[in-house]
């Protein structure tokens, strides 16, 4: 909502300065946006030509003595065909900047000629489309002074920024209204005339047809004969132009006048192109109509229309159609002032993609009781610049009276603000609102006027007096303590969350945050895809599907990375995944990927070692990193073989907790999956469910329970096996450690060979195994029985032979 | 110079002259060895009178005594020097560089850690940290929060939406937080104090909004939480999270349909520069919006609007993260770009505290 200073002093006797003005609307909830004073035409004086001689060189062009009022006349090259000595017009020196042209005026030399200025015409101000001859002003406009000050050029505009619940603020004099109620001055918005009237309207509004009592409660209709539009006097198109309207007719301008003075949308008719009575009603859904804007529409039967025997004549509420639009021509004018129902104006305008000043209001709800006002005030104005003989106004349905009445307890706003106002300062703040307040007992009645259909109970008026009275009134005050020391205050999941970005940064990775919506192959490849996760509305083609996996977002990340020189990279992201659109099927996940050689310990070339391409195990190593910051022991965990589509079959693995319980998996991506996603390895990389993580068990006691360690020394065995080359070390292992659960506290691989020697399809696994006694040493018999338990342990589940 | 004297200069000169532990070892066997020239003479004490013997005995002994030590002092000479001699050969050049730490190289992106220090603050005053779904009902969203069905301040959210389902239903991505302060009332009685880190998502792209961004909604409901309270709260909240002792707040009238009294928030700035400065300047930047929980909204909440009361606001974290570690532009935040995380990211050790300060 835009305005000028001056337009605002029509309605608010003040004296208050622009920057009060600006710092009060902001402080009484009307955001001052921006405030244009309009410092731009400053550089612009008045300057008197003394003498114009044809340029030496150029036919059409003119050298020109200028009086600037500065004492030494000034040489100015002028090509404006009315450029005459003796004439007056507006003056721009070397420096300015001029809008209509968009050029910084610098010293210039035409032809041979110098040249200090240029005297302008009203485009190159941006006054008009003028452009046929420079600016000529009576001759007593007073040489040397501001041009903008002699032409109302200086009236400073401000932008506030409306929010939707205050309609009332969509017209200057609500804005008065409410300035005045914060007490910087006395509102005196002028009365709005009562217009009789001669005769009775000829044409007659219907709104029998189906919804339109609904859509359209009351429509004010009035002919005025005879009237002769033609332009709009100069203070009512500089406001306009000054807000960003374009000045268009006596006639329309008076609309849009009404619209930011009063917050009252109307809409014109040229009577004479009207056939037959107008109607209200619903669209037929066939029809077009060709709108103010030059565009045609095809409203739905969820539109409304006002139409006359021709057909559609104004898409109501929002924007009047061209073909009974007012010209020059026009001589008999309809002039209408209309209630609508919000939620259709607003439905409406979206469906057909209009946005109106008129539809701006309507959707946001006008005052009912300014209705038949506006149309008169409108009457008037037309009366004023157009002449004219009015009929009689015609009101089809009824005005509705507002009708809230809120029964408010004084001690509301000291409840909601801690601040205590009393019965007689609410009462002066609302009724200054407008407002009609009576006392009822300990609390006020309060009455809601018109324009105020934000307001539905009591911290709606709580709000009005603390906004009126000020918030800067309103002392902080401490919220207290509940507790002395706080409890935890995160979940496990949160905790989980929070730990395993420490765990995974702290292993060198970086952390990424990714959108949450991928491409839909993407998401298809991963897992994902269906049609329930898919936006209806994606801001662009590769970001419309929900992830199944935070994998492919940190592929597309290292995409983007590797093209820009970055091979070696660790990335990490824990954020959800979604497998539906019910709050149970979106789960924390945690996933991240290792590309190049960006290993833990080592990342690129070195002088101390040759860099290693990641791999499988470095995915692993990663994924229990995040199970052991979860507070799980990777131990518990099953690997098995193998992993989703998108990894490596024979690179990959899926950890599980028992058979059915699967917590993420872990591996060299799958070829055909980089090849997708249009990345080069090597890549690996791992996910983890952390909601798939059972809760851990809150123990009684925080103790860890006593500590025994023996004081006898471990006795460690290296055991070498040959085993069938897809045989598991997990399975070695486990068979190893059973051997004497209570004896052997460590069983460890220590080497891996694969060669011909062995023989086809065999590897050894050499292992460590430790052996803590605990109450006597053991003997070498002891000792000897349990490597021999070992090596039958492992022959039994995997096959394997103590290698020769 | 008697023999003696002069087997003592020999010996001696010998162990000064021993250039190795060998030659050392050669020289002890030819002077105390079990037949050196010492242990010679020493044998023929046995055979001497005894006023010979009494004079020659300590003697003799002396001077074993003395080569002994002679020997020994130079074992040290010959043992360091060969330390010296070996350690010598294994110098290195230690300006080699090592291996990055991967506690200096990992990164933690600005949401997380500006998410736990927010986490930080609030814990100390009390909330506890609650979470909802990204994938919102129309309810949740919207009915729920006292946004009337067609009321022009939906639009204003510029909502992603899913395909309707089998009954017309549209789930929407969540426009904000805020959904989890019904979801908060309808299973936990009052007093509520809680905040909500969470993503957002509005159909909405440039240099300060991103279709994916970050919120942190908070919420107090009890009996007697009040706009005195709320201004307290933010105004503490804003100190401690930027660090600075004192900063300007303007709290000004506004309008969002779940809060009745509504104020919105901005900080005082500098904007004159490439970088926004905080906590001085002559403009104002908005942060947060805030105000008193709307009675319908409580209502929806399950709660009498009458007996309790409350305050909530909404604040972009990111945005903040922005103004405190001044990154110019949002969109980045979502890019993973590793130059990016390097330079704005925090490392894993950097963990905001209180007592640690949030940042260092």
């Amino acid at each position: 909502m835009k305005f000028t200073l001056s337009w605002l002093k029509d309605h608010l006797e003040t004296e208050a300065s622009l920057d009060e003005i600006v710092e009060t609307l902001t402080m009484i909830g009307l955001e001052v946006e921006a405030v244009d004073d309009r410092a731009a035409f400053h550089p612009f004086t008045i300057a008197k030509v003394l003498s114009a001689n044809k340029h030496p060189d150029a036919d059409k062009l003119k050298v020109l003595l200028v009086d600037t009022g500065d004492g030494t006349p000034v040489q100015v090259v002028c090509g404006a065909p009315n450029a005459r000595a003796g004439m007056v017009g507006a003056f721009a020196g070397p420096g300015t900047y001029v809008p209509g042209i968009d050029v910084t005026l610098s010293v210039g030399n035409i032809r041979g000629v110098d040249s200090f200025g240029m005297m302008c015409s009203e485009r190159e101000l941006e006054l008009s489309e003028d452009h046929d001859g420079i600016i000529d002003l009576p001759d007593d406009a007073p040489i040397g002074t501001r041009f903008a000050d002699y032409a109302g050029l200086n009236d400073p505009v401000i932008e506030i920024g409306i929010t939707p619940n205050r309609p009332d603020a969509l017209g200057v004099s609500g804005i008065a209204k409410d300035l005045a109620a914060a007490g910087l001055g006395k509102i005196k918005t002028p009365a709005v005339p009562v217009i009789e009237g001669e005769g009775p309207c000829p044409v007659s509004v219907d709104l029998s047809a189906d919804g339109a009592a609904d859509f359209c409660p009351a429509f004010g209709l009035r002919l005025v004969r005879n009237v002769k539009n033609g332009p709009s006097p100069k203070w009512m198109q500089q406001r306009l132009k000054a807000i960003g309207l374009r000045p268009i007719s006596a006639l329309v301008d008076v609309t849009n006048y009404v619209t930011f003075d009063r917050g009252r949308p109307l809409h014109v008719f040229d009577a004479d192109k009207v056939k037959g009575n107008l109607a209200v009603r619903r669209a037929s859904g066939d029809e077009t109509f060709l709108a103010l804007d030059g565009k045609e529409y095809t409203p739905s039967t969820n539109h409304f229309v006002i139409a006359d025997d021709n057909g559609p004549e104004s898409l109501a509420g929002i924007m009047g159609g061209e073909e009974s639009g007012c010209s020059d021509e026009t001589v008999n004018v309809l002039v209408e002032s209309a209630l609508w129902d919000p939620l259709t104006v607003a439905r409406t305008g979206r469906d057909l993609g209009i946005i109106t000043d008129a539809r701006y209001r309507f959707e946001r709800g006008v005052d009912p009781t300014f209705c038949m006002p506006g149309l008169d005030f409108g009457t008037q104005l037309i009366l004023d610049m157009c002449g004219g003989e009015p009929t009689q106004g015609i009101c089809e349905g009824a005005i509705p009276t507002p009708d809230l009445v809120i029964e408010f307890p004084v001690s509301e706003t000291l409840r909601l603000t801690g601040v205590d106002v009393n019965a007689s300062d609410s009462t002066d703040i609302l009724q200054r609102l407008g407002f009609g307040v009576e006392s009822a007992g300990d609390g006020l009645r309060v009455s809601v006027p018109g324009d105020r259909p934000d307001m539905h109970g009591k911290a709606d008026i709580v709000e009005e007096i603390m906004r009126i009275r000020g918030i800067n009134n309103i002392e902080p005050q401490p919220l207290p303590t509940l507790s002395a020391i706080g409890a935890r205050i995160l979940t496990t999941g949160q905790s989980r969350t929070r730990n395993t970005r420490r765990a995974l940064a702290a292993r060198g990775m970086s952390e990424a945050v990714c959108y949450s919506f991928i491409a839909k192959n993407h998401a298809v490849a991963f897992g994902g895809g269906q049609d329930e996760l898919a936006l209806s509305n994606p801001i662009a083609a590769d970001m419309s599907d929900m992830r199944p996996s935070l994998l492919p977002s940190l592929l597309a990340a290292a995409q983007r990375n590797v093209a820009r020189g970055t091979g070696d990279l660790a990335l990490f992201e824990v954020s959800h995944v979604y497998h539906g659109v019910e709050p149970s099927d979106q789960s924390r996940t945690a996933a991240g990927l290792r590309r190049g050689t960006a290993q833990l310990e080592s990342t690129g070339r070195h002088w101390s070692g040759k860099a290693r391409d990641v791999g499988v195990f470095d995915a692993k190593e990663d994924a229990f990193a995040v199970l052991a910051a979860c507070g799980m022991d990777p131990s518990k965990v099953q690997i098995e073989a193998g992993g989703p589509d998108w990894f490596h079959p024979g690179r990959s693995g899926t950890l599980k907790l028992g058979p059915k319980v699967v917590l993420g998996s872990f591996g060299e991506f799958h070829p055909m999956t980089l090849e997708l996603m249009d990345v080069s390895g090597p890549l690996c990389g791992f996910e983890i469910n952390l909601d798939a993580l059972p809760e851990p068990r809150r123990k009684a006691t925080r103790s860890k329970g006593a500590l025994h360690m023996s004081p006898l020394q471990p006795v460690r065995r290296d055991l070498a096996f040959v085993l069938d080359s897809d045989a598991d070390a997990a399975t070695l292992l486990r068979a190893a450690h059973g051997a004497d659960k209570k004896l052997i506290t460590d069983v460890r691989v220590f080497d891996l060979f694969e060669g011909a020697s062995l023989g086809e399809n065999k590897k050894s696994l050499a292992v460590e195994v430790t052996l803590q006694p605990t109450d006597k040493s053991l003997t070498d018999e002891e000792i000897d029985a349990i490597v021999q338990k070992v090596i039958a342990n492992v022959a039994k589940s995997t096959g394997g032979t103590l290698r020769g | 110079m008697s023999d003696i004297e002069q087997l003592e200069a020999d010996i001696l000169a010998q162990i000064e002259g021993a250039g190795d532990e060998t030659a050392l070892e050669n020289v002890r066997v030819g002077a105390i060895g079990k037949k050196g020239a010492l242990s010679e003479q020493m044998k023929t004490l046995g055979k001497m009178s005894a006023e010979e013997r009494q004079v020659m005995g300590p003697l003799l002994n002396g001077l074993k005594a003395k080569v002994t030590e002679a020997i020994k002092q130079r074992q040290d000479v010959l043992k360091r020097a060969s330390i010296e001699t070996r350690l010598a050969s294994e110098k290195v050049d230690v300006t080699l560089p090592v291996r990055a730490n991967p506690l200096e190289t990992g990164r933690i992106h600005p949401i997380s850690q500006v998410m736990d220090e927010i986490t930080a603050i609030f814990a100390d005053m009390g909330f506890t940290v609650a979470e909802g779904p990204d994938i919102e009902t129309d309810y949740y969203n919207f009915t729920a929060l006292n946004f009337p069905e067609g009321h022009p301040a939906r639009e204003m959210h510029d909502t992603f939406f899913f395909n309707p389902d089998e009954n017309g239903e549209r789930r929407v991505l969540r426009t904000h937080t805020s959904p989890v302060q019904i979801r908060t009332m309808e299973t936990q009685k009052p007093p509520i104090r809680i905040v909500i880190p969470g993503k957002t998502y509005r159909q909405d792209s440039d240099a300060t909004h991103s279709a994916m961004f970050h919120q942190l909604e908070g919420l107090v409901v009890d009996e007697k939480a009040n706009i005195a309270n709320l201004k307290w709260t933010l105004m503490e909240f804003c100190k401690a999270f930027f660090e600075v002792d004192n900063i300007d707040m303007r709290f000004r009238p506004s309008f969002f349909p779940f809060t009745e009294p509504s104020l919105e928030v901005d900080l005082q700035c500098d904007r004159s520069g490439s970088e926004v400065k905080l906590g001085e300047g002559n403009d104002w930047m908005e942060i947060l919006g805030s105000g008193m929980v709307h009675p319908n909204v409580l209502r929806a909440g399950g709660l009498d609007p009458d007996v309790y009361q409350g305050f909530a606001w909404g604040i972009g974290i990111d945005r903040i993260a922005m103004l405190k570690y001044g990154m110019p532009d949002l969109r980045p935040f979502f890019e993973a770009d590793q130059r990016w995380i390097n330079h704005y990211g925090f490392r894993p050790l950097d963990m905001p505290t209180l007592f640690g300060g949030l940042s260092t």
